[in-house]
Formats: structure tokens, C-alpha cells, sequence
């Protein structure tokens, strides 16, 4: 099993999540984050203050994948994610050891 | 409040002596003026509560939110309870040069049917709680200055010293009959007493108290703008009853009070924006809303001496130098003003009250069978002389005073917050609240 863990834009994140649900994944976990990378921040003036904002807000998704899948997730996120402007964030992929259902007690592959 | 009443309240008295033995007893209280003096009182309140409150925690961060607007509600209560016990008598209640005397504490001698001097035809009683609510906000506005770092028992021991060693003298001696106004000083409706007197103050406890922990470095962005624009409506409104109740009496010289004003805001707002515009590249919600603050202070104490069109001049005129003020000369001296009372307040109010002795008009102050003030263009340059010293003895007396009573806050109680503190945030450190996420 993998941990995909996705950084994409906000406003990308129906568009994922459609893409997703089209290779069968039915389950995901979602925050608002902020970060950067290559994508420069911007300023804000409040009357004679100046600050400097270097953290933009993303969305990060994470999903379980069982490791057949882990290139068509892989894929699905990022044709539905790319803008091709810089600051369409980064997809990491992590092993995963084990995964358990909460309601069933169901492991692994069946918790996925 | 200005001289013209108190010659006229005299002249009043003087025949009423004539006509029956007791004067206060039989002066004819008008139910329009004392319909509308209650309304013009429930507007100044509203300016602090919920306008102050809600314009100033809009400009904070979102960890002293609570704690800003604490101290709004907590001066709404401290100040106006002292004024009722005392403040009000220093202020108003008595013929010294330099302050009131002990005749009115704890309202002794006002009843259902006393006259204030001051305002003939509206009970006394009304005319203390008006003027308390211009001590009220006074007092609220003055930790504008020290926002995210003062100690709350400092804001509340503060207000509750400053409120007699620096607000009831100077309320007394521009409107109370003391030497300012003996001087033929001019300030309808306090340029001096709360917009100047608040903004030195201001300035005195950001330099006393030191400026915010990572000033100049750190981002200290506002919470939520939203809620200071929400602030500025109640207070552009509600300065409809501070300037236009400032004439004491419902009838035409409180409109011209209220147009000049509201002029001065629109012209103060859009002259702020459009320099912003153009030194920025971008015109700010918080340029529209600081404008028209600075408009509304400027106008404060020409109102009720200016033709509409010169309310208008005053407020372009407040929109730039408050801008240049909060902006230029603000980074240039150093000093962490945070909400800028002193930038707009302070020197709105200075400006203002200076411009009323250039404008002042005769024919908006002029009475039944008494002369209006002339102004520096009707041919008087002795008004802005006048002017200028009221501005002059107001800073001077604010400063000392101010810097004393902080001296005495902080060896009482301590003045700020200690850095862990600081860094957490008032609303948890102070008042173990906070907005949630």
C-alpha cells in the first residue's frame, strides 16, 4: 500500500476529486495548507505597514492506494490538477504499512 | 459646546432673574430639543459600543480580538460611572479658570427640572449623559495607541486617572467656561477635547509602552477589515449625533452641523483613497474607511461654524495630512502608533480645530440677536490665534498629564503584557477567551 499525498491548488480540488472517483478511488482526506515553493508570495499594505505574505494556501489531499493503483492515482491527480503555471504544488508518494476500517476492524487491503 | 451659548445662557439667565426670583427652575425645556439630545446620546454611545469596538479589533491580529473590544465595552462602564460620581462637575459643574468644582458630584442638585447653563432648553440630566458619552469614547480611544500589548488593568486604572487628570480640566476649560473658552476658543464639538486630547495621549502611551514585539519585522496584518468597516459605519453615522448634538438644540444649526460633517467624510475618504491610489497602485478598503475617519475628526470641531462647502475643503484637507501622517511620518519618526489614533485623531483633530478658525462663519453661529464667530476669512485672524493656543494648551496638558498617570498605572499594576504573554495573545493571556480557529 502507498500514502499519496497530493499539494494542489484549491481551486483545483473538485476537478481532483472527479478525476479520482473516475479510477476508482471513493476516499480521500482533505486540508487547507499553506506553503510555496518555486510560486513567490505577494505584498499587503495596511496604511504604512508593508508585509510580505510568502505562504500561499493549498490544498493537500491524502489518499490511501493499494499498489496497483498508485499509477493510475499518480496519473488521475495530476492531469486534473496541472494548470501549467507555476505553484501547481507536488505529489508525493509514501509507503504505507498498514491501514485499518474503524467500523469493521478490517485491514489492509480491505480497509482501502 | 462653545462660548456663544454660555454669553447667550448668561444673557438668558439675566433675564429670567428679572422676569422671577429662581432662573434654572423656569427655563423652558423643549421637548423637540430633548427628543433629539437623547437620540444625538444614543448615537455617541453606539460610536463606542459596538463602533469603536468593532473598527478597532477589525485592524488587530485575530489573537487580541477580544481583548480589544474589552476594552471598549470595559471604558463604556468605568468612565461612565466616574463621570456620574464626579468627572461630570469638574467639567461642568462650576466657574474656575482651570476646572469645575464638587457642586455636581454624584448628581447632587440635578433633578427632574434642573438647566445646565449650558444648554437651557434640555434637562441638565441630558446634558450629562451626552457629554459623558464624548468622554467615554475619549477614553476608548486613547488604547488604539497600545493595541495587542496593553494590560487590562492598566486600561481600566488608566482610564479611570486620566478621566480627571487630563479629560474633565480640558472638557472644562474649552466647554465648561474656563479659560479656553474665555480665551473665544471655538470647538463645537471636540477637535480638541477628544480628537486631540486622545491622539497625544496616544502617541505618549506607544512611546511610554514601546512598540509591539516584532514591529517592522513581523507580519502584523489586520484580522478581518470587514469588521472595521462594519465599525466605521456606526461611527460615521453615529457622529451624525456627536457634531449634530453638539449644537444642544434640534433645529438648524445642528443640520448644518450634521452636513458639514458628513461632507467632510466623503471628501476625507475619497482623498485618502485616491492619494493611495496613486502612490500605491491600489485604492484600500482600509484607505476608504481611514479617510473618512480622519474627515469625520477633522470636521468635529468646525462643525457647527463652517458652510458645507468649507466642511468639504476640511475634509480633503484631513484626508492628506492624515495619510502623509500615518504613513510618511509615522515611519519616519518610529513609532508604533498602532491603530494610528494619533495619525488621524490626533492631528485630524489639530488640523480641524485650526481650520475652524480660518472658516468659521457667522451666519451658521449666529443666534436670536447675538453675532455668529468670524473666521480668519471673514476678516478675523484673531479667531485662529485663539484657535492655535486652545490646540497648543490641549497637547501640552495631555502630554504631561498622560505621561504621569501612565507613570503611576505602571507603578501600580505594570503597563504591559509580559513577551509570553504577548506572544500568545491577549484574548488567552488576559481573559482566557479566544474566536476559535
Amino acid at each position: 500500500m502507498k500514502l499519496v499525498i497530493a499539494i494542489i491548488k484549491p481551486f483545483k480540488l473538485d476537478d481532483v476529486r472527479a478525476a479520482l472517483e473516475a479510477v476508482g478511488v471513493h476516499g480521500m482526506t482533505v486540508a487547507e495548507v499553506k506553503g510555496f515553493g518555486r510560486q513567490r508570495g505577494h505584498t499587503e499594505i495596511y496604511r504604512g505597514a508593508e508585509y510580505l505574505v510568502n505562504f500561499l494556501p493549498k490544498t493537500r489531499i491524502e489518499i490511501a492506494v493499494a499498489d496497483a493503483r498508485v499509477e493510475a492515482v499518480v496519473e488521475a491527480i495530476l492531469s486534473a490538477a496541472r494548470t501549467g503555471a507555476i505553484g501547481d504544488g507536488k505529489i508525493f508518494v509514501t509507503p504505507l504499512e498498514r491501514a485499518v476500517r474503524v467500523r469493521t476492524g478490517e485491514t489492509d487491503d480491505d480497509a482501502l | 459646546m462653545n462660548v456663544r451659548l454660555t454669553r447667550a445662557g448668561l444673557s438668558a439667565a439675566a433675564f429670567f432673574a428679572l422676569a422671577a426670583p429662581a432662573f434654572a427652575a423656569d427655563a423652558p425645556i423643549s421637548a423637540a430639543d430633548t427628543a433629539f439630545m437623547i437620540a444625538a446620546t444614543a448615537l455617541v454611545l453606539l460610536m463606542t459600543i459596538p463602533g469603536l469596538a468593532l473598527f478597532y479589533c477589525g485592524m488587530v491580529r485575530r489573537k487580541n480580538v477580544l481583548a480589544t473590544m474589552a476594552q471598549s465595552v470595559a471604558a463604556t462602564a468605568v468612565v461612565s460611572l466616574l463621570w456620574f460620581a464626579l468627572a461630570y462637575s469638574l467639567a461642568f459643574g462650576g466657574d474656575g479658570a482651570l476646572i469645575g468644582g464638587f457642586g455636581r458630584a454624584l448628581l447632587a442638585d440635578v433633578g427632574v427640572d434642573t438647566v445646565s447653563p449650558f444648554a437651557q432648553t434640555i434637562p441638565e440630566m441630558l446634558f450629562a449623559v451626552y457629554q459623558m458619552t464624548f468622554a467615554v469614547i475619549t477614553c476608548a480611544l486613547v488604547g488604539g495607541a497600545v493595541a495587542d500589548r496593553l494590560k487590562f488593568s492598566a486600561f481600566l486604572l488608566f482610564c479611570a486617572l486620566w478621566l480627571f487628570v487630563v479629560y474633565a480640566p480640558i472638557a472644562h476649560w474649552v466647554w465648561g467656561g474656563g479659560f479656553l473658552a474665555r480665551l473665544g476658543m471655538i470647538d463645537f464639538a471636540g477637535g480638541t477635547v477628544v480628537h486631540v486630547n486622545a491622539g497625544v495621549a496616544g502617541l505618549v502611551a506607544a512611546v511610554v509602552v514601546g512598540a509591539r514585539q516584532g514591529y517592522g519585522r513581523e507580519n502584523l496584518a489586520p484580522f478581518d477589515l470587514a469588521f472595521a468597516v462594519i465599525g466605521v459605519g456606526l461611527l460615521w453615522v453615529g457622529w451624525f449625533g456627536f457634531n449634530g448634538g453638539s449644537a444642544l438644540q434640534a433645529g438648524s444649526r445642528a443640520v448644518f452641523a450634521v452636513v458639514a460633517t458628513h461632507l467632510s467624510a466623503c471628501a476625507g475618504s475619497l482623498t485618502w483613497s485616491a492619494l493611495e491610489w496613486a502612490r500605491r497602485g491600489k485604492p484600500s478598503v482600509l484607505g476608504l474607511i481611514s479617510g473618512a475617519v480622519a474627515g469625520l475628526g477633522a470636521i468635529t470641531p468646525a462643525s457647527g461654524f463652517v458652510l458645507p462647502w468649507q466642511g468639504f475643503v476640511i475634509g480633503v484637507l484631513a484626508g492628506g495630512v492624515c495619510y502623509w501622517a500615518c504613513t510618511t511620518l509615522k515611519q519616519r519618526l518610529g513609532y508604533d502608533d498602532t491603530l494610528d489614533v494619533f495619525g488621524v485623531h490626533g492631528v485630524g483633530g489639530a488640523l480641524g480645530t485650526l481650520l475652524a478658525g480660518v472658516f468659521a462663519t457667522a451666519s451658521v453661529s449666529a443666534a436670536a440677536g447675538q453675532a455668529g464667530v468670524s473666521g480668519l476669512l471673514e476678516g478675523r485672524p484673531s479667531q485662529l490665534v485663539a484657535q492655535a493656543i486652545g490646540v497648543a494648551a490641549t497637547a501640552v496638558w495631555c502630554a504631561v498629564g498622560t505621561w504621569a498617570t501612565l507613570k503611576i498605572v505602571d507603578a501600580v499594576v505594570g503597563l504591559r503584557v509580559n513577551p509570553d504573554q504577548e506572544r500568545e495573545g491577549l484574548d488567552l493571556a488576559l481573559h482566557g477567551e479566544s474566536i476559535g480557529l
